[in-house]
């Protein structure tokens, strides 16, 4: 579904990317691991269109995506969730979800917003009652579930998920957890970046653990959780969140 | 009306109860168009960080284009929907033509970019119109509605009535459409606006335009007043800047809070002493960025930056 084929991505001079290939399958959850300044959000942020790789492919089902602006990828059907969530504060919550749906047009709007509300509402059940509040009152949690809702509401096929746990109380990022293995029963396809290295494996197909801007390992991830070296640099052996199941 | 300053000084006298309501009449009648002025700042600033210089121009090119209308015998809405219309173009072509190429280069680049725009209008204004001051006529009749002591202008009542229409127009399109909605979206985050599918620079460009319009307005119904001269643009622009960061830059209400305040102060020190009208003005915008570093509205400093 979507290729990167060693994309390198630059911040003027400063190379982030230094060749990155990695794909995902239609119906997969992913996981990009690996330490702070990896590449793992200037990865997301290549596809999403923020940033355009100066050398390397992007492909998304057979297009070519690269250097295309983010409104046009977000069309094309993927849709980032931000680091840091990134919302609307000062708008309602409301309209931080009707401008998830910016791109539709009025006619695809009349007949497919209220399905696409109806979806966001049955996976985070919460949003519904939040609806006419500011965007910037709800708790943590609650808005990593209403950046996740806006960014649904652009029905995507992809959705890049940057730290979706990061900043939450152990509560409100476990309920994120388990939300996003039901997105792949609605059809949704996941990349997800994070953090908290375990939390992700256990809920992904595959991984990919990135250093310095290079894919250093890939495998399902079922395989990294036990593989040693992943164990020692990014699993803290032994050690768990307190909110992490068995 | 001798200068201030020396022994004329001593001739200073209070003003009566009538002459203060008159100063007030007048203060908040130039106060809101100095608010629809800040009102363009405001607007361009969410949208790009950046401080439109050309924005006075925008105001004396309304003002120019709305009194040849109506000198060539349009009727008055005509001739400012006109200048309105022109203005709404030249704001759009501005971006479109200097401030897009120059994507992606810093804040203060982009500020020179409207300077230079702004001395090219003012060029072709003198060209087209000359250097002098020209009159247009008053939107109804001139003569003056007396109210006791106090005699307000006709064209006072349309200015008021004009820019409370505007604010409530602009009010409305930021709350309660999709496209104002999306245009906070990009002021608030502009990335996240763009990873939803907001085009952001179809909306940098509609701010050009709405500023543009605003400034064609404002020039069209101030100009029965102050009638319409090629370098009129510098002072009201000046003007309109310090009302916008009185209120606190990027604030639309604060815009125009400070609009009204830098206009009723303006003309209470113009009726006290005519030559310290704009010394007034420019010494409260510097008082109150002493006091105030963020405006009157403004958020606190740091604040703009926070995560989450």
């Amino acid at each position: 579904m979507l290729i990167l084929r060693s994309a390198e991505t630059y911040y003027g001079n400063v190379q982030a990317l230094k060749g990155i290939s990695l794909h995902v399958n239609e119906g997969e959850i992913v996981a990009l691991i690996g330490a702070n300044g990896a590449g793992k959000t200037t990865t997301l942020r290549t596809i999403s269109g923020l940033l355009s790789p100066r050398r390397g492919s992007v492909t998304f089902r057979g297009r070519s995506i690269a250097g295309s602006a983010p409104e046009t990828i977000v069309r094309a059907g993927i849709s980032q969730v931000p680091e840091g969530r990134r919302l609307f504060a000062p708008l309602s919550v409301w309209d931080n979800l009707l401008l998830g749906a910016y791109h539709l047009s009025r006619r695809e709007k009349r007949s497919q917003m209220r399905e696409s509300l109806e979806r966001v509402y049955s996976l985070f059940p919460v949003l519904r009652e939040r609806t006419p509040q500011l965007a910037g009152t709800l708790s943590g949690g609650e808005q990593q579930m209403l950046a996740i809702g806006r960014a649904l509401m652009s029905q995507p096929q992809l959705l890049l998920l940057d730290e979706p746990s990061l900043g939450l109380a152990p509560r409100a990022a476990r309920a994120i957890f388990e939300a996003i293995p039901r997105f792949r029963s609605q059809g949704l396809t996941v990349l997800l970046v994070e953090q908290n290295a375990r939390a992700a494996l256990q809920i992904a197909d595959r991984a990919y653990v990135l250093e310095t801007g290079r894919v250093v390992m890939e495998g399902s991830a079922k395989e990294l959780l036990n593989q040693r070296e992943v164990q020692r640099a990014y699993l803290g052996r032994g050690y768990r969140q307190v909110w992490e199941e068995e | 009306m001798p200068a201030c300053g020396g022994r004329t000084l001593y001739a200073m006298t209070l003003p009566t109860g009538a002459q203060l309501l008159q100063y007030l009449i007048s203060g908040l009648t130039l106060g809101s168009v100095y608010g629809m002025i800040a009102l363009g700042f405001t607007l361009i600033h969410n949208a790009t960080g950046i401080v439109n210089f050309a924005q006075g121009e925008f105001v004396a090119f309304g003002a120019l284009i709305a009194l040849s209308c109506s000198e060539a015998g349009l009727p008055m809405p005509l001739a400012v929907l006109t200048a309105m219309a022109a203005m709404t173009l030249l704001g759009a072509a501005l971006e479109r033509a200097a401030i897009r190429p120059a994507r992606g280069a810093s804040v203060i680049t982009l500020i020179i970019i409207t300077i230079g725009a702004s001395i090219l209008l003012r060029g072709i204004a003198m060209w087209q119109w000359g250097p002098d001051a020209l009159p247009m006529r008053h939107f109804s009749s001139e003569d003056p509605i007396h109210l006791g002591p106090a005699s307000i202008l006709r064209q006072h009542l349309w200015i008021m009535g004009i820019v409370v229409a505007t604010m409530l127009g602009l009010w409305l399109l930021a709350e309660r459409t999709q496209v104002g909605k999306a245009m906070r979206a990009c002021a608030v985050d502009r990335e996240a606006a763009q990873l939803v599918g907001i085009p952001a620079a179809r909306m940098v460009m509609l701010s050009f335009a709405l500023s543009g319009m605003l400034g064609g307005l404002a020039g069209s119904i101030v100009a029965p007043l102050s009638m319409g001269q090629y370098n009129m643009g510098i002072m009201l622009g000046l003007k309109g800047f310090c009302a916008a960061i009185l209120g606190g830059i990027g604030n639309a209400p604060g815009a125009v809070l400070g609009g009204l305040l830098l206009g009723i102060l303006e003309s209470l020190g113009a009726g006290l002493c005519s030559g310290m009208k704009d010394a007034v003005a420019f010494g409260i915008m510097l008082m109150v960025l002493l006091v105030r570093p963020t405006g009157l509205l403004g958020r606190r400093a740091g604040r703009g930056e926070a995560v989450g």
